[in-house]
């Protein structure tokens, strides 16, 4: 019990911590950190939804980002027509359609392909998830309208109300309390009936089957609501970025998406987030020093692989504790 | 359409077949045998072509650098499987994929150090920098040829390796079952490491034939890798047969798509369309095909027996 | 992570303290993956350029900070940013991928920065998206493979196949030539591109080859000129289908060729704006002095690069100060400094307006492989897109 305190109390801090620094930056006059805080947080939630599937459910996604892709691309496509005209039934710039399209569409995404995914095992699975992201990736390559390979600029954010997201403040605040409840949603799941069967699918499968438990009903629908997840943070994304290509699919984006939650530590509510603050931190720390940043940091992550078992959070975990 | 293009195409895919062959057969093998996903196979290929190229330029010969090139990625792979592969062999996929995602990174950036962002060109002998000409208008780079023969040589020598010696014998016992081999005292580890040799060895070698076609460049091994991934999936992990009908299906659809797709899809659309179009919808083919595999069949076209 | 923090917080606030008496330019180019070579040759004469005005623009300090875009127009963007936001820079340069540039444009114009390529030089914003605070020290995409649809006319090439990279500015070379060019295109391919770029162009070797066309016209910038030339030879395509390039046989790639020895490519023609034996002082000290440090010839990357740091520290010269953002503009559009290509003007969508020449490539008298000029092919040509820029 008193390792649960203490790790709840963790939690607590890293994310005041995250609630409070950046905003001060921004305030002191160092904006380009804001910045970087908005692009942890909205990685992060990619990485908490990853982590449902990945950490509780035991299904290793190789293809993630291409949620987190389609997801940019429903804000920037009818963005790109409200501007340019055709396809008039799509053209907005409000955020109430263009996120719930993101939601929507990556949820459709990921029930039809989860379907011919979750019928695989093991490393095929890894890998037909992949695939499923090349494909999407060399589809939106192939769309001359949507500028291909160049990639699109979004020439206006979303519009929502109450918050104004051309203010790096108020992005930066919605990425964060979205954040906070993707946390709460998953840890709720996980805890729930269904969050159960899921776990117990993870380590043994037969027996949940034996129990008369559908274990691919339910490993379809967590990876539904995962992907969901994912393209509410790519909607995020493409309004903080501006700019979308489908270099965001690329498969070693999906590489570093299960980095973060390895990195942190699988199957914990904090361990994504953690896992996001230090890949963006050493990233960017690295990368100023050093256009060889690529070394230390892939050196960094055959340690962590190595070494550190169960992530940051299974270091912090004191010996013999269980898991939450 | 061109009947001796539609032959120089199907060459080429051929071509491309059989190098996807070198680098997935090692692949397999290691994760047949081994159970262990090395996403860091492609930067063997890398270091291969980077090696032959230095000793080409050494050596002033391209031959005498492949032989001595081809032991010297034996000993990289002999290391990577000491340092990096051993300690995760009993880790689950997750770990092993990104553990070798990580030394992915660090392999293309030693490459980065030691031979500059700009990749090499390997120069080729006369004697096969030329052509050969079957006939008036069938006429082939000479180097193809000599890819597709080094290719076919290897897979013959590897499936004779598996098949008939006593090596081959044990490979394919630890395969399908690794404590029964052990327990015959086997040294499990020395022939772990073998295996694991002898994949880098062949990734290496089909970098190094590539090399003078293209280059050595950094981060070329990536774009090799999901490929030979998705013909090891197709064809079924860990079968020696599988891959190599796989990697010609593959060679042979890429190729024969980047070059007659867009001619098919003008037939149903505007010439614009077409040439938009057709080339992605040729890099997403063979995704599309490992999908269509996939949900027929779970474990590929040649699922290995009991694992 | 706190402590990171802190001390980034601390030097951030040392460099603005810093910022007042000098220039700073954040210059964004490819300084990994293959591509790097070329943004090395551009690091390089940067470095030259700013050692030879002895770190000084006027009474200002010259600070440049290279930033890597990483061959992604994605990374180009967030380096952009971090340019504009951390490191507070007055001018931001460079720039070889249009794409890259395209992502990156608003970053550095809706925070008030002056953007100068120095490669780069895509349709969109030589048109419709021109700025007044964007200048290019290269060209628009269009008119090099302009020039080189001029020449295969003036040759009497009746009909040609086409190979590009699809991207932003692979698109730009093709609707290029075919701008000028009056004979028939009988194909075209358009191959992937990006750091998982094609190199292998067999399939579509055999398709030129099958064409029956009287040449071939290409675009393969950086890695891909070499591995695109090595196959050219091999194929054995030289006296059946006359190879005519763009960007593509150039100081990067010639040297690798020379030492594989491929010396079916010597001969081949390609235009430019820019050669290296372009007889004026400038050229001729940036290219001595680029010789004696680095050890090879610069290619045009680098020549525009030089004349990007030049220009901007002719103008922040005149001013004598990086503030007044009225006076730096209308000394940028002087463009009153002397450039490696002999006169600089701009025009009115603040691109060059320029002699395009056609190079062959050739030995020089140390048997070093390079490029000379054999005409000129266009004077003081202005680009396509210039009439649609409102400003």
């Amino acid at each position: 019990m008193i390792s649960l305190t203490r790790r709840s109390w963790l939690t607590l801090a890293v994310m005041a911590l995250l609630a409070v620094l950046p905003p001060v930056f921004y305030l002191t006059g160092n904006p380009y950190y804001l910045d970087l805080a908005t692009r942890l947080a909205i990685l992060a939630i990619a990485a908490v939804s990853l982590n449902l599937i990945l950490g509780y459910g035991g299904l290793v996604s190789f293809g993630h980002a291409a949620f987190v892709g389609l997801g940019a691309y429903a804000v920037g496509i009818p963005a790109h027509h409200w501007l340019y005209g055709g396809l008039d039934f799509l053209a907005t710039t409000s955020g109430l359609v263009q996120i719930p399209l993101a939601v929507a569409v990556c949820a459709l995404f990921a029930l039809v392909t989860g379907a011919i995914c979750l019928r695989t095992k093991g490393v095929y699975f890894i890998m037909i998830t992949m695939a499923f992201a090349q494909m999407i990736y060399y589809l939106i390559v192939s769309i001359e309208e949507y500028g291909g390979d160049d990639g699109l600029v979004i020439d206006t954010r979303s519009e929502l109300p109450v918050v104004n997201l051309d203010n790096p403040l108020h992005l930066f605040g919605l990425s964060y309390v979205a954040l906070v409840v993707a946390m709460l949603l998953v840890r709720m799941i996980v805890r729930s009936r269904f969050g159960m069967v899921l776990q117990g699918a993870k380590g043994n499968p037969e027996r949940m089957v034996t129990l008369g438990f559908n274990v691919y009903a339910y490993r379809l629908t967590a990876y539904v609501i995962s992907g969901a997840m994912s393209g509410f943070a790519g909607a995020l994304l493409g309004n903080f970025t501006t700019f979308i290509s489908p270099e965001m699919m690329d498969w070693s984006r999906s590489g570093e998406l299960m980095f973060m939650v390895i990195l942190g530590g699988a199957a914990t509510t904090l361990g994504p987030v953690l896992g996001a603050i230090v890949f963006i931190v050493a990233e960017e720390a690295l990368s100023s020093f050093t256009i060889y940043w690529h070394l230390p940091f892939g050196l960094m992550l055959m340690a962590v692989v190595l070494f550190a078992r169960g992530g940051l959070m299974g270091m912090l975990r004191g010996r013999g504790e269980d898991r939450e | 359409m061109d009947f001796s293009l539609l032959i120089i195409q199907a060459l080429n895919g051929v071509q491309l077949g059989l190098l996807l062959f070198l680098v997935a057969s090692g692949l397999t093998l290691v994760f047949g045998i081994l159970d262990f996903v090395n996403l860091a196979h492609g930067s063997l290929y890398m270091m291969g072509a980077f090696i032959c190229a230095s000793l080409t330029f050494l050596f002033g010969s391209f031959v005498l650098a492949v032989l001595v090139a081809l032991p010297l990625t034996g000993v990289l792979g002999f290391l990577v499987e000491r340092f990096v592969a051993r300690p995760l062999y009993d880790r689950d996929h997750l770990d092993q994929v990104l553990g070798t995602f990580g030394l992915i990174l660090v392999l293309d950036t030693l490459a980065h150090l030691i031979w500059g962002p700009a990749g090499i060109a390997v120069p080729l002998p006369g004697w096969l920098q030329g052509q050969i000409a079957m006939s008036e208008t069938l006429v082939i780079p000479t180097f193809r040829l000599v890819i597709i023969g080094a290719g076919l040589g290897a897979a013959a020598g590897l499936f004779w390796l598996v098949n008939h010696t006593r090596l081959g014998m044990l490979i394919r016992a630890g395969a399908s079952n690794r404590t029964m081999v052990s327990a015959l005292g086997i040294d499990i580890q020395t022939l772990f490491a073998l295996v694991f040799a002898l994949g880098a060895m062949l990734a290496g070698l089909a970098g190094m034939l590539i090399a003078p076609i293209t280059e050595a460049s950094i981060g070329m091994g990536n774009n090799i890798i999901i490929t030979a991934f998705v013909v090891i999936i197709v064809g079924g992990i860990g079968s020696m047969k599988g891959a190599f009908i796989a990697a010609l299906m593959i060679g042979l659809i890429d190729t024969m798509g980047r070059s007659f797709l867009d001619d098919l899809f003008k037939l149903f659309m505007s010439s614009d369309a077409a040439e938009n179009s057709a080339p992605a919808v040729s890099a997403m083919l063979i995704y599309i095909i490992m999908a269509l595999v996939l949900s027929l069949r779970p474990q590929g076209l040649f699922p290995p027996r009991t694992r | 992570m706190k402590t990171f923090l802190t001390l980034t917080l601390a030097a951030s606030l040392m460099s603005t303290a810093a910022w007042a008496e000098t220039v700073k330019i954040g210059f964004v180019t490819t300084l990994t993956t293959g591509a790097a070579v070329i943004g090395k040759d551009m690091q390089n004469s940067v470095n030259l350029a700013v050692e030879h005005l002895g770190g000084k623009a006027g009474n200002l300090d010259l600070e440049v900070i290279f930033a890597d875009d990483g061959f992604a127009p994605e990374t180009g963007k967030q380096a952009t940013d971090k340019l504009v936001k951390q490191d507070n820079v007055d001018f931001v340069a460079g720039y070889i991928w249009s794409h890259v540039l395209l992502a990156s444009r608003k970053s550095a114009l809706d925070a008030g920065k002056f953007l100068i390529s120095a490669n780069a030089g895509p349709s969109q914003i030589a048109g419709k998206l021109c700025n007044e605070n964007f200048f290019s020290t290269s060209w628009q995409n269009d008119q090099t493979p302009m020039a080189m649809g001029e020449v295969l006319n003036r040759q009497g090439v009746k009909s040609l196949y086409v190979m590009a990279p699809n991207y932003a500015a692979g698109k730009d070379m093709v609707s290029g030539v075919e701008r000028t060019f009056k004979g028939e295109i009988v194909g075209k391919d358009l191959t992937k591109w990006g750091a998982d770029a094609q190199l292998d162009f067999s399939a579509e070797l055999a398709k030129a080859k099958a064409s029956g066309a009287d040449g071939l016209f290409v675009f393969y910038p950086g890695a891909a000129g070499g591995a695109f030339m090595k196959q050219y030879d091999q194929a054995g395509l030289k006296d059946m289908l006359p190879l005519y390039s763009v960007f593509t046989v150039d100081a990067l790639s010639l040297p690798k060729l020379q030492a594989a020895n491929l010396t079916g490519v010597l001969g081949s023609r390609t235009t430019q704006e820019w050669d290296p034996t372009l007889d004026n002082a400038a050229n001729k000290k940036f290219v001595a002095d680029y010789k004696a440090k680095y050890g090879a010839y610069p290619s045009y990357y680098g020549a525009q690069s030089y004349d990007a740091i030049m220009l901007i520290a002719s103008a922040v010269a005149k001013v004598g100060n990086t503030t007044d953002k009225d006076a730096l503009r209308a000394a940028l559009k002087a463009a009153d400094f002397d450039s490696v290509r002999g006169n600089f003007k701009f025009g009115t969508n603040n691109f060059p307006v320029e002699n395009f020449y056609l190079r062959e490539a050739v030995v020089d008298a140390d048997g070093v492989w390079t490029t000379k000029v054999v005409e000129t092919v266009f004077e003081d040509h202005i680009d396509s897109y210039a009439a649609d820029c409102k400003m």
